[in-house]
């Protein structure tokens, strides 16, 4: 029997704290949509996804009502396009990303993802195409998020790519500039990218998954923060206890609906991707969770080692309340998608070497942070680069969302709207490092790789 | 983790005290076919608090119009009513 204690509290976290499950996303498979032209593959594409993704938005407000649970996104993932566009014979795949688009809306979904390219060793044909349609791809759709991956601890990081993607970054940010450079949040460059991710704009569905799959993104940083509230001055023994219990719950939350979405679809049910995704919204904070582990401010001294436990315990208590367990799954320190990181970033408190620090021992990496238009290309690679590195050498998924806005500099601010929030421009080190990133090549996996 | 065969729901009411709140609540309850299987009500620092189970027997929280119609009572009442199906809470509370 379920106390009166135990109903309150779980009500208080849905009406006061936030609670939510950020993404249901739904996997599917266009491995078999390849065609020999443009037009054929992208009409199979779209009634493919159309068919298995139709009931979607539907099932997911019906959970939603069911058990009083927010469920904020519903998306698609996709195989990466540059496989399924390999086959036809054309020099542009923003065609294929207007398929993603109009299919995706008829889905009624907020984002889909997939407009990917797996370059971690090297580029096909098809990846070149597709990186070089990114720019044109993102400023033509609304929903559409591209990835590519450009290093794995088990291949190195391939510099030819880090070089290619600063440039595409660029290209992004001046071909969307009416729009504050939108087009690059929806643009991220990955280590060790997982291939069954449900959050944006990483998501992509990898070639071991199945044919149709339900992934689901939970949510909750307001909740942590609020359990940890209740031990104010206890030791940090407590508090990883304490976050390991508000975790399990949270998780349970995330593998309800999951295992509801999956049984009511009749698709499989994939992972559960234990991360804290914070939202702009008040009390919805992975910044100030932190905070609350006793730091003036997320970003001074001490943030990093907070970061690493918050991490740590929560997959502690998530793996306890999910068998399945894949994606991302950490905190996520995205900069304009969370109240404290901007007021953190605009005090001056946080800087972008810090926010590098605390990528080593969390989930994604430098996320979402917006940077002066006139960064050169070849200093976004390096900034790249370090973020590659830190992944490929220490074995974990890293990624890059950055945003040089153009005609914005330091103490200028940038809103994107909805759950991409608002960022202040970070300061970058502009001492060059182009010598560096126009050697090209690869930088060999570590010796850590060699397992076998 | 398994999704138990049981329709069972948990509402629950918060907020100021005053006349009618029960009676609201259970009218409208029986007046939709819902039996009222527990029933405890306090009131902490002078919130009310309410929380019933319910048998919802073949009523689908999700296919009926209850979340609505309890809704409106909510605005009526100035309280707040939440209805949750049983199985939310055996997941977060129990392992």
């Amino acid at each position: 029997m379920i106390t009166d204690f135990e109903i309150l509290e779980t009500t208080r976290m849905f009406n006061e704290q936030h609670l939510d499950v950020r993404t249901i996303t739904m996997g599917i498979s266009l491995t078999d949509c390849a065609s020999a032209t443009v037009e054929e593959s992208c009409r199979r594409i779209y009634d493919k996804i159309c068919k298995y993704a139709g009931r979607l938005v539907e099932v997911g407000d019906e959970i939603s009502k069911k058990y009083h649970v927010p469920i904020i996104h519903k998306r698609i993932s996709v195989t990466p396009i540059s496989i399924i566009a390999a086959s036809c014979h054309t020099n542009d795949y923003t065609p294929f990303a207007i398929t993603l688009d109009k299919a995706a809306r008829a889905c009624g979904v907020n984002f889909i993802g997939g407009f990917s390219a797996l370059v971690q060793k090297g580029y096909t044909e098809s990846d070149k195409i597709l990186i070089n349609s990114i720019p044109e791809a993102l400023a033509v759709t609304d929903i559409v998020c591209s990835s590519v991956n450009v290093a794995s601890t088990k291949s190195g990081i391939n510099m030819d790519a880090v070089k290619d993607m600063g440039e595409i970054i660029k290209k992004t940010a001046l071909r969307t500039a009416d729009k504050d450079a939108l087009g690059c949040a929806k643009l991220v460059v990955f280590a060790n990218a997982p291939e069954d991710n449900p959050f944006m704009a990483g998501a992509f569905l990898g070639t071991g998954e199945p044919e149709c799959v339900i992934n689901v993104g939970i949510s909750g940083p307001g909740v942590v923060k609020h359990a940890l509230e209740g031990v104010k001055g206890e030791n940090l023994g407590t508090v990883a206890e304490t976050i390991k219990k508000a975790a399990f719950k949270i998780t349970r939350v995330g593998e309800l609906v999951a295992r509801e979405a999956s049984e009511r679809l009749g698709v499989p049910f994939g992972i559960i991707d234990l991360s804290l995704a914070p939202t702009p919204a008040v009390g919805d904070s992975v910044a100030r969770l932190l905070e609350e582990f006793g730091l003036e401010t997320c970003g001074t001294w001490g943030t990093t080692a907070c970061l690493a436990m918050l991490n740590d315990a929560v997959k502690k208590g998530g793996t306890m309340a999910s068998s399945f367990v894949g994606g991302l799954s950490g905190a996520f320190i995205p900069v304009s998608e969370d109240e404290g990181m901007i007021a953190a970033a605009a005090s001056g408190n946080l800087r972008l070497e810090k926010l590098e620090a605390m990528t080593c021992v969390c989930s994604v990496g430098l996320d979402m942070v917006a940077i002066p238009g006139d960064t050169s290309a070849t200093t976004i690679s390096g900034i790249i680069a370090d973020e590659m590195a830190i992944g490929t050498f220490n074995g974990k998924t890293t990624a890059v969302r950055l945003i040089p806005v153009p005609g914005k500099d330091v103490g200028d601010f940038v809103e994107f709207g909805g759950l991409l929030g608002s960022a202040p421009i970070m300061a970058v080190n502009k001492a060059s490092c182009s010598d560096f990133i126009n050697r090209g090549g690869r930088i060999p996996a570590p010796i850590h790789s060699m397992r076998n | 983790m398994s999704i138990s065969k049981k329709n069972t729901a948990v509402i629950s009411v918060v907020g100021c005290d005053r006349v009618g709140i029960i009676a609201g609540v259970s009218t409208l309850l029986s007046e939709n076919g819902i039996n009222i299987k527990d029933i405890s009500q306090t009131i902490l620092e002078e919130i009310f608090t309410m929380i019933m189970i319910v048998d919802l027997k073949d009523i689908a929280i999700e296919n009926s119009d209850i979340v609505e119609k309890l809704n409106k009572l909510s605005d009526d009442l100035g309280v707040s009513i939440t209805i949750q199906h049983t199985d939310l809470f055996n997941a977060m509370h129990r392992i």
